[in-house]
């Protein structure tokens, strides 16, 4: 079992969700993060003052996946979530020590593995 | 709008006659200031003017958070370019005496625009009070094209467009021009404002294009609040809209204020009814829009029509709107806050409806189809017609001429995807401040300082 965790721009979500469910991704947790890559920062101004704004509104996906669904997840967000511009974002993918599903008590491949 | 009855030519002091627009005023008493008149008009000058920023609120709550000032900004942004537009030139080229198609220059830079009466208010009243007018109805067009366009190129269409649409239309009905003299009745704007609009506002849609997520994405409202904040204000100053184009406090304002009051009462009924039909819920949005539409439904029969008309025009104004925005997504058309929808077709169905209802009785002005008149209803549908021509054809050419010069789009990345309130105002909305560094003066080109005495430097 991996945890992919993935970073992408807000407006790519949409695209991101919609390939991994296409790819019966189905269990996943998202979070709205703030972040810093490469990305130029964007200046704002507010009557007199100035600020760069060194932070950029990013969603962080996490998906528990079984082995063999690595591969089909990580090229389904790698698609999804390009535009070609710095700050796409980065995928991570870490080991799992274990994983249980709370309502059943199920753990490890049975526990990340889709109710049918 | 705008009561025509008698014929008698009203004369300047000077002896001069005055002009074409002192047509409109000949029921009204002449020369002879009035109190009551000017201190209504001066109130509902203000009212009109508040429903800019109220569609600012409207229209703001229904894009996502990230194109939320953006949106404001277009209404807003009228307030600044539109009146500064009106007062120099849209002015003359709407109610200057000229053709039956547009106005001649001779109010150019409010010439002879003075405190001498126009009927029974001064005349830098009745401009002022005008120009709230061309502001709104050139600020209802940015609802077809927001989380789009450049704003430098926004700024010169919303100019462009209040001079060459908005005027010569407003001078065809309320400047005695050719609609006026065919007698087609439009107490406030239905046709002048609303339908000119929207059809101005689908035309915009199709030249910018739809946005880019348009049909794939959900691009959800992000302040519903916002909306019904936007909606009430509107219907508060549209009060000063219907009931302030009877240009005095008499009973033709009485009969479009309680008219105003009622219409868009019994759209609010109809479209909550259906919504509990199709989806057996009463949507706030839903809400929102049935209370503008019943507005603009109103607007062209204000004064013309009885109570129990508005109430029934407002009551079939709501079918063929409520349709109107369930078949808009289906289709390329990005009109995406619905203006053609509740604005063209609500102020088609309302022009129509006034050749229907008008009542003599009640208006001292016109009856119509149901009191005797079936040419009225002709009259109305030429009038619309017409109207919605010029203005898809001026459109057309004002939005491709600036095209020639400037973007009319942000890109997609950097402008939509991030949102046009960074891209195109160097602003949030909803910042936290959050990893915000401060650039401090000094990292700003410095103002040439005083060269320091020589033996004080290192």
């Amino acid at each position: 079992m991996k945890l992919v965790v993935a970073v992408v721009r807000p407006e790519k979500l949409g695209e991101v969700l919609e390939a991994l469910f296409r790819h019966e991704v189905r269990g996943l947790t998202i979070s709205r993060v703030q972040g810093h890559g490469g990305e130029t920062e964007r200046v704002e101004t507010y009557r007199g003052t100035t600020v760069k704004m060194e932070l950029s509104e990013k969603v962080r996906l996490e998906i528990g996946v079984s082995d063999h669904f690595v591969e089909p997840t990580v090229r389904a967000i790698l698609k999804a979530a390009h535009t070609g511009d710095v700050g796409d974002g980065k995928i991570f993918v870490l080991p799992v020590e274990r994983v249980y599903r709370i309502r059943t008590g199920e753990r490890d491949e049975a526990a990340v593995t889709p109710v049918g | 709008m705008k009561p025509r009855l008698g014929g008698a030519s009203v004369v300047s002091e000077a002896g001069t006659p005055l002009c074409a627009e002192a047509s409109f005023f000949n029921s009204l008493g002449g020369l002879r200031m009035n109190a009551a008149d000017t201190a209504w008009m001066l109130v509902a000058t203000a009212l009109v003017l508040l429903m800019t920023p109220a569609l600012g609120f409207f229209y703001g709550g229904l894009v996502r958070a990230k194109n939320a000032l953006n949106t404001m900004m277009m209404s807003f942004a009228a307030l600044g370019c539109v009146a500064m537009a009106w007062a120099l030139a849209g002015y003359s080229l709407a109610f200057a005496p000229g053709s039956g198609w547009i106005g001649n220059l001779s109010r150019l830079f409010l010439h002879g625009v003075d405190l001498n009466p126009l009927g029974t208010i001064p005349h830098v009243l009745f401009m002022a009070y005008q120009g709230t007018f061309a502001i709104i109805t050139a600020a209802l067009i940015s609802g077809a094209i927001v989380e789009r366009m450049q704003f430098r190129a926004y700024l010169l269409f919303l100019t462009l467009w209040s001079l060459l649409v908005y005027a010569p239309i407003a001078h065809w009905v309320w400047g005695g021009g050719w609609l006026a003299k065919l007698g087609a009745l439009d107490f406030a704007g239905g046709t002048v404002v609303h339908v000119n609009a929207g059809v101005a506002a689908v035309v915009a849609a199709v030249v910018l294009g739809p946005r880019k997520d348009y049909a794939r994405q959900a691009t959800l409202p992000h302040n519903v609040p916002f909306t019904l904040l936007g909606a009430g204000l509107l219907w508060f100053g549209w009060f000063g809209f219907n009931a302030g184009s009877a240009l005095g406090a008499n009973t033709t304002a009485a009969l479009a204020f309680v008219n105003t009051m009622l219409a868009p009462a019994a759209t609010l009924l109809a479209w909550t009814l259906l919504d509990l039909r199709r989806g057996g819920k009463a949507t706030a949005v839903g809400g929102a829009t049935a209370i503008v539409v019943g507005l603009v439904a109103v607007t062209p029969a204000a004064g013309y029509i009885s109570p129990l008309s508005a109430i029934l025009l407002g009551l079939v104004a709501a079918l063929p709107s409520y349709f109107g925005v369930l078949w808009r997504p289906r289709t390329r058309l990005d009109d995406s806050l619905d203006v053609l929808a509740a604005h063209g077709v609500g102020g088609t169905i309302g022009a129509i409806l006034t050749g229907v209802f008008a009542q003599k009785l009640w208006s001292g002005a016109a009856n119509g189809l149901l009191y005797g008149e079936p040419r009225q209803v002709l009259v109305q549908i030429v009038a619309v017609a017409s109207a919605a021509a010029y203005s898809a054809f001026a459109t057309l050419v004002i939005l491709k001429a600036i095209g020639l010069f400037m973007p009319l789009r942000v890109t997609d990345r950097t402008g939509e995807g991030l949102g046009l309130d960074v891209s195109q105002h160097g602003e949030e909305a909803y910042g936290t401040g959050e990893g915000a560094i401060l650039v401090l003066p000094e990292l700003v080109p410095p103002p040439v300082a005083a060269p320091a005495p020589a033996g004080e430097r290192a």
